[in-house]
Parts: structure tokens; C-alpha cells; sequence
């Protein structure tokens, strides 16, 4: 391997690279779908998530950002601006998926169609969803006539550390366009199903259970470690050589796993740290804590014995899905009434489809824990703000905020019960073509 | 089965005093003294058949519906349930599932399998059964798999959780069969290097069952035939439990349930129960009947579809969440069923989902948890709307059932409160831990 003149480490230049990926092109690029005249929508009932609901409201979307939010006395539309009328209408943030497999599978069960995970190995993090994201999956716009406009997108759960998210918008020109954050975010599964060589005495491969995974995982973290020390160390003896004018040292060899989890040990990007019931969840807490790791707990459905623990780790938790069954010996409804037990004890939750077809389904998720006791205000947040926040996108997204990207559903009702219709979604202050090949098929039968 | 009346007597003996301890507040007359008379009053009763009755009442007497309307006339002595002005709707009817069979629910060992009994495999004491119940789902189809081109029996069950595994069939519940076709049963089997692994392959074998099936019980009828005569020389053919199977498909006594997806081959299992004189119950899953909508309705065959699934396979990949009322508008009997563990749980969300797609109005929307799909599984005479006579399998919603927030509240089954979300712990009133 080569290196570089100028006293840079390739490690140094990979981190400008991560840098820039991940923050400079955070929902900034240029984009080539661009709203071309604003647009006001005029006497609906907004549901701002920040301010509370303003019954005949506007607001107004212009050059892709939301420009005026108020009642319709207070808010001045601009001359040149298309006067949509929404009386009777709801008008709400985007909403935001945190977990789904977008992009990444078509048909589940025609594997040319599904790019969802590397099953060679559980230490995966150098896969990057980014790099397999399908921009013209036909499942992308049934999902955005729905009201979901962004969504992560983490590869399947079936590897310890099967790769790494990205932040999408559900509508662009290109997979550039919609991929607004690479790399966002690693999950992190200690649930019991990576454990693929399970299988007693028959099979031979390490790991097969879940000491062998809890081991392996470790190690992976722990050779991170050393491989950042032997580039640290290598960085100051070669910046030492350049000062002394000595021959340089030569560079350690490049390892991509370890070097995707680099992010993760040093805390700048966020683990999704998924376990179900309590041993596992605070086995994987410990690694989490054991290498300082800044994470998000994801699933924990069984763990309604420790929701106090829980509680005082002080982190957001990705609930459920509360469609989970219960064991055998809980009540019907324990996964259903999780996430009012989370919030009642203060924990920020935030609901995911964990889906790609299902990702449309979303809102009825956090109706339905209405039902089982989480106050309405907090299950719609759960699909807006706190997954904004979550993802570090809450300047941009996740409430009718002057200044904010104009992602904005209108509906007919309440966007948590599943009889509500989508009547147009804005992508970045554009009106999303509200057609699908669903919707194709519907009209060549209903001629 | 048992009687429907003997049934009620025992389960009556024995449970009443926990019916009368779980209403104790409402109960009028001494616990001492046991009936089996019930009152749900200042309900809004949506009965499915004849509208909404608001402010409305139910009378059940021994188990079955006595008396809807506004005012009804039930002896002072009756337990009387206060509704509180909550929704009130027939037990849902899931009319495709598989809960309560373990891991049994395919025997992919052959294509041709109508001789395995469903029953045999019955987990009567499996807690799907207790949490579709608490999801208001008083009925089910529980189906063999579509491994195989024609599979088992079905059973029909009453989601009466806690009781005997007897206790929990259906009383006299027509007999179903399951058929599939397509992509199922040719991956199994191809996977295998074996007979069918294409759609030609599925149709020639299940020809071929149905030709052999058809001289089976030719040769039956002759054989009988003669013993009628008095014929003492007959000998007897050979008895073949798969063969005596088909020939009761043959014969019209098993009503045919069939795993389908795509147009095309509607149209060929259509083809293939007239050649042979069979009735299609229904086709389940079902997902391109909106292409095809007339010809399932000329020949009255239900459906039992999902509501918006799609995409899991090539054939689910023209899959429309409009379907369900695209097909019903073109005269289509459409039930929506869950084929699920977990969306048995919350089939009314499901319905309403075909208010959302296509308009359906909420009486459509109910009818496709209630009434339709008790046609299809061959009771809507017993199940499936408030209607005096029927059986008293009723939910108690808290909550407007056609929504994201409706959830039951109490599920009654023969009159019986079988689920009470009041309750602590599992919510059971039959049911105790260790059963």
C-alpha cells in the first residue's frame, strides 16, 4: 500500500471521508427534484407536533422548506404561490420509519430481488446499505402515498453486526438524491437469531450459541481498539519521521471491518442496540458500556421486568413491534401496552415498521398503542420529532417548523387511524405523483 | 360433535358460578341460583344484517340470541351487562388460520394428503387461541398448510379457552378441505427434484388424485349398489383412507377451500371442479380476484383475502390493497382472514382497512370479519351477525371497532364471558394456569 504525501494517514484521510459523507451531505444536496413555486395550504387543521394543533391553519412551503406556519389570519402567502384549499383536511409532518429494509428487497422469497444481508459472517460492519439502495423499488412510492416521506434503512437482523444504516426521503431523482445520510447509524443484535449455527452437536461452527456470539462480538470491539492504537501509534511515528527528517514508517494494513467501527468506538455515530428480553438486554448493554458506546436500545418486547432499568440508562428505545406475540405466560397485552410503560416512565420511544412492504402500515402501529394506554400527542411523535431527534435530523425534520425541509402529508383524517386517506404528500415542498404500480393495476381493472 | 343443547347444558353446570363471580356487580339475582340468562344493555349493537341499533340490547337465552333491539324483554333474574354505550359487534370469524397445531401444519411428505385430519393435530390448550380471543375472534378455520395440492381436514373452533379440547370444536361445523396451487406446493416438491415443480406439474397431479379418487367411489357405488340388492357374493373393495377422502369431495360432502393467488389459475381450479362436479367454497388468499371478479361471483365462490399484504412472493407481486372491495362491488363474497398468528389478533383493523381502500361502508367492512366469513367456513346459519336465534358470540368493544383504537373488551362465547380485560392477569374466566 501506498502512501500518501503531506503527512496524512490514510486513516485521517478515510475519516475526512466518513466526515463528509456524513455530515456535509446531511439533507444538503441540491436538489434536482426542486419545488418550483411555493405552495400554500390553506384552511387545514395542523398538527405542528412542536406548537399544537391550528385549526385552519396554512402554511406555506417554499424552495423546498416550510417558509410560514400560523393560523389563517397571521400568515401572509406570497403573491406567486399555488393556493391549495385543504379545508377539512389533516396536514402533519412527514412521518419517519426508524427501522425498514426500503430499497433493499422487492419479492421476500426471489433472493435475485433481496440484498438484505451478508450471512457469511455475524462481524459485518463494513456492509453499507447505501451502496445496495434500490431508488426505483416499486415498494418506495405505495410506502410515500402513506405519509411516510423518510425512513432508515438497516440491513436484516440476522448477523450480530450485519452493516450499517442510512437516512432516506422516500422520493428523488436518484438514489444520491434520496440517500441523505450514509452511514448513519450500526445495528448492534443480541437477540438469540443470529445465532445461525445453532444446531447441538451437529454442527461445527463457531459461534452457535449465544456465549460464542457475546464472545465474538467482543473481540470484534476489542480488535477495533488495537487497530486504532497501531494507527495512532503509526500516525505519531510517522509525523515524528517527517520532523526528523527520517525514512517514514510503513502503514499498518488496512482492515474495512475494523475501520467501519471506528465511528462507533469513538461514540460519533450511534449503535442500535437490539436485545428482547432482559439477560440479553443487559448483556448487550454491558458491551455497550464496556466500550463507552453511544446507542439506542431497539425491540427489549419481553423485557417488561426491568422497564426501570430501562429507564435509568437514560436512552431513546425503538419499541417493539407491539404486534410481537407475548411468551406463553405473559398477558395478552403486555408488547402492546410497552410503549405507555416507556413513556410513563420517561424514556423516549419511537416506533419502526421494521418492514419494506409493510412500511405503509406504520401510523397504525402508533394508533393502536393509543389503545393500550400511550397519550396521542406521544404516539404521533413517535413517527415524527423523536425520530427526527433520534437521528439527528430534528432541525430539519419531524414538525411543521418555519425553516424545516417541507415534507408535509394532507389526509383526510386522523393520521393515526388506519381508515385515514392520504390525499398528497410534499417531498422537500414538491407534490409527490400520488401513483404507484398498485394503483396502476387498480386502474387497469377498474376500466 | 356433541348437540349444540347438550354442550351448553354441561359448559352451563359448570361455569356459571364464574360468570356470575366476574359480573357480581351487575348480577340481580343470588348467585345461588343458577341461569344462564343474559342482558347486554346501552350498547350500540351493530348487528351486521339490519343496521346499527343505538342505545340497543341483546337477550340471550341458554346461549343463543333471544331478542335485539331497543328495548327487550329478558326475565328479571337475567345477568345484566352494562355496555356503557360501547360498540357491540358478532364474534369475528377468522377463516383461514392455523393456530393451535403446533409445527403440524403441513404434511409435505406428498402432494396428496385429504386424509390428515386437523383435528388430529389440534392444540386445544395453545395461548394463540386465548390472545386471538382477546382480539375479539370467537371462530376459527384452523386449515392444513399449501405444501401439498390437496392437503387435510379442517376443524372449526370456538375460541372457548380453558375448556376441553371437545369443548372447543365447533358443533356440527360442515367439513372443509384445503387444495392449493401454484408457487407453494412446486417449491417443496421441485426443491425435492419430485413431482409437481410447475404449475403444470400441480394441476396433472391433482387430476390424477381426483381420476383415481373418481373410480374409487364408482366402484364403492357399484359395491353398494349391490348389497342393496342383496347381493351376498359382493365382495368388498379396498377401503383407502386418501381416496375415501376425495371421493366425499366427489361426493359433495367436503366443501373445498383452495389456496390460490393468481387469475389464471382460478380460472384452471374452476375448470377442474367442473370436470370433476365439485363446488369451490372459497379461494383464500386470493389476491388477483379483482381481475377476474364476475367469474367468482357467477359461480359463487367466496373469497378470504388479506387486506393489503402483498409482495412476499412473485405471485403476491400484483397484489392490491383495493382487492377486497373491487371484488365485493362485482358481487364477490369477500371475507377478510388472517392466515396469521399475529393479525388474528386485530382483524377489525384489517376490515377497516377496506373503508380506507375502495370505500367499503362499515356494515361491509364488518361483514368481512363476521358474516362472510362465516360462509365461508359453512356456519353463517349459527355465526356471524346479532340475529335472534343465532349463537350469542359477541365483543364488547372498548373503543369504535373500525379503527386503529378499538379493542374488545369483553368477548362472549355462547353467552358466556369468556374474556374480560378487567380481569387481572390474562383477562380469563375459564381458564386457570397449569391447564
Amino acid at each position: 500500500m501506498k502512501r500518501r504525501a503531506g503527512g496524512r494517514s490514510r486513516l485521517a484521510a478515510n475519516y475526512r471521508f466518513l466526515a463528509a459523507l456524513g455530515m456535509t451531505v446531511l439533507l444538503g444536496t441540491v436538489a434536482v427534484f426542486a419545488q418550483d413555486k411555493p405552495v400554500a395550504l390553506k384552511g387545514g387543521k395542523l398538527l405542528t407536533i412542536t406548537h399544537g394543533v391550528i385549526e385552519n391553519g396554512v402554511i406555506v412551503l417554499q424552495g423546498g422548506k416550510i417558509t410560514a406556519v400560523g393560523a389563517a389570519a397571521s400568515v401572509n402567502i406570497p403573491r406567486s404561490a399555488q393556493v391549495v384549499d385543504v379545508t377539512g383536511m389533516t396536514v402533519y409532518p412527514g412521518l419517519i420509519d426508524s427501522e425498514t429494509n426500503l430499497g433493499l428487497t422487492e419479492i421476500s422469497a426471489e433472493n435475485s430481488t433481496n440484498d438484505l444481508i451478508e450471512t457469511s459472517d455475524e462481524i459485518m460492519p463494513h456492509m453499507h446499505t447505501a451502496e445496495a439502495f434500490h431508488a426505483e423499488s416499486a415498494l418506495i412510492p405505495v410506502a410515500r402515498m402513506n405519509g411516510i416521506t423518510n425512513a432508515v434503512v438497516a440491513p436484516s437482523s440476522g448477523d450480530t453486526l450485519p452493516g450499517q444504516d442510512s437516512f432516506i426521503q422516500l422520493d428523488g431523482a436518484s438514489a444520491s438524491e434520496m440517500l441523505l445520510i450514509r452511514d448513519l447509524a450500526m445495528p448492534l443484535n443480541f437477540t438469540g437469531d443470529e445465532r445461525r449455527n445453532k444446531g447441538g452437536f451437529d454442527k461445527h461452527k463457531f459461534p452457535s450459541t449465544r456465549m460464542g456470539l457475546a464472545a465474538q462480538r467482543r473481540q470484534a470491539f476489542l480488535d477495533a481498539q488495537d487497530y486504532k492504537s497501531k494507527w495512532t501509534d503509526y500516525d505519531r511515528k510517522k509525523s515524528d519521521a517527517v520532523r526528523d527528517k527520517k525514512p517514514e514508517p510503513s502503514a499498518p494494513k488496512r482492515d474495512l471491518k475494523l475501520e467501519a467501527l471506528l465511528p462507533y468506538l469513538e461514540g460519533k455515530k450511534t449503535i442500535v442496540l437490539a436485545a428482547e428480553g432482559p439477560s440479553d438486554l443487559q448483556t448487550a448493554v454491558s458491551l455497550a458500556n464496556e466500550f463507552k458506546l453511544k446507542y439506542v436500545l431497539n425491540h427489549i418486547s419481553h423485557s417488561q421486568t426491568v422497564l426501570d432499568y430501562v429507564a435509568s440508562l437514560k436512552v431513546p428505545v425503538m419499541v417493539g413491534p407491539i404486534y410481537e406475540a407475548p411468551r406463553d405466560d405473559e398477558r395478552y397485552d403486555t408488547v402492546y401496552s410497552l410503549p405507555a410503560q416507556l413513556y410513563k416512565r420517561g424514556v423516549k420511544i419511537v416506533f419502526a415498521s421494521y418492514s419494506a412492504h409493510n412500511v405503509r402500515n406504520l401510523p397504525d402501529e402508533a394508533g393502536y398503542a393509543t389503545a393500550f394506554g400511550l397519550p396521542y400527542d406521544e404516539a404521533l411523535k413517535a413517527i415524527t420529532l423523536n425520530a427526527a431527534e433520534i437521528w439527528g435530523v430534528a432541525d430539519q425534520l419531524g414538525s411543521l417548523d418555519v425553516g424545516k425541509r417541507a415534507n408535509i402529508v394532507v389526509a383526510n383524517g386522523d393520521p393515526l387511524d388506519v381508515k385515514t386517506d392520504v390525499k398528497q404528500v410534499y417531498i422537500a415542498g414538491r407534490a409527490v405523483p400520488m401513483t404507484s404500480r398498485q394503483t396502476w393495476l387498480r386502474d387497469q381493472y377498474s376500466k | 360433535m356433541k348437540s349444540v343443547d347438550k354442550l351448553i347444558l354441561r359448559v352451563v353446570s359448570i361455569r356459571v358460578l364464574f360468570v356470575l363471580a366476574s359480573f357480581g356487580a351487575f348480577a340481580q339475582t343470588s348467585t345461588s341460583a343458577p341461569h344462564n340468562d343474559v342482558v347486554i344493555k346501552n350498547a350500540v349493537v351493530m348487528t351486521v344484517t339490519h343496521g346499527n341499533i343505538k342505545n340497543g340490547s341483546i337477550y340471550i337465552k341458554d346461549g343463543r340470541i333471544a331478542a335485539v333491539g331497543e328495548s327487550v324483554n329478558a326475565p328479571a333474574s337475567a345477568t345484566v351487562i352494562d355496555a356503557g354505550g360501547k360498540y357491540v359487534t358478532p364474534g369475528i370469524v377468522d377463516s383461514h388460520s392455523h393456530i393451535a397445531l403446533d409445527d403440524d401444519v403441513n404434511e409435505a411428505t406428498s402432494p396428496i394428503t385429504p386424509h390428515m385430519m386437523m383435528k388430529d393435530a389440534f392444540d386445544y390448550q395453545d395461548k394463540a387461541i386465548y390472545r386471538a380471543l382477546a382480539g375479539g375472534v370467537t371462530t376459527s378455520l384452523l386449515l392444513h398448510g399449501s405444501a401439498n395440492m390437496i392437503g387435510g381436514q379442517a376443524i372449526v373452533i370456538k375460541h372457548k379457552y380453558g375448556l376441553s379440547r371437545d369443548e372447543l370444536l365447533f358443533p356440527n361445523a360442515p367439513r372443509s378441505i384445503k387444495f392449493a396451487s401454484g408457487e407453494n406446493p412446486k417449491r417443496v416438491y421441485g426443491g425435492r427434484e419430485q413431482l409437481p415443480s410447475t404449475r403444470m406439474g400441480n394441476f396433472a397431479v391433482q387430476r390424477e388424485a381426483l381420476v383415481q379418487a373418481r373410480d374409487y367411489m364408482r366402484e364403492w357405488d357399484a359395491y353398494n349398489e349391490k348389497v342393496k340388492r342383496g347381493d351376498k357374493d359382493a365382495s368388498a373393495p379396498k377401503h383407502d383412507l386418501k381416496l375415501e377422502a376425495l371421493a366425499d369431495v366427489l361426493r359433495g360432502k367436503l366443501m373445498v377451500q383452495i389456496h390460490c393467488y393468481r387469475a389464471d389459475e382460478f380460472l384452471t381450479e374452476i375448470t377442474m371442479a367442473h370436470e370433476f362436479g365439485y363446488k369451490i367454497r372459497a379461494f383464500h388468499h386470493a389476491l388477483e380476484s379483482y381481475k377476474v371478479p364476475e367469474t367468482l361471483a357467477a359461480e359463487n365462490i367466496g373469497i378470504a383475502t388479506f387486506a393489503d399484504w402483498w409482495g412476499y412472493k412473485q405471485e403476491a407481486w400484483d397484489a392490491i390493497p383495493w382487492n377486497a372491495v373491487m371484488s365485493m362491488r362485482k358481487g364477490v363474497r369477500v371475507a377478510i382472514k388472517s392466515d396469521s398468528e399475529d393479525y388474528t389478533r386485530r382483524l377489525n383493523q384489517e376490515a377497516a382497512k377496506t373503508m380506507r381502500y375502495g370505500g367499503a361502508t362499515e356494515e361491509e367492512a364488518l361483514k368481512m370479519i363476521t358474516l362472510n366469513a362465516a360462509w365461508i367456513v359453512g356456519v353463517d346459519d349459527r355465526v356471524g351477525s346479532i340475529e335472534v336465534g343465532k349463537d350469542a358470540d359477541l365483543v364488547i368493544w372498548e373503543g369504535y371497532p373500525l379503527s386503529s383504537f378499538g379493542i374488545p373488551g369483553k368477548v362472549l362465547i355462547d353467552g358466556e364471558v369468556y374474556f374480560d380485560r378487567a380481569l387481572p392477569g390474562l383477562g380469563m374466566t375459564h381458564y386457570r394456569e397449569g391447564q
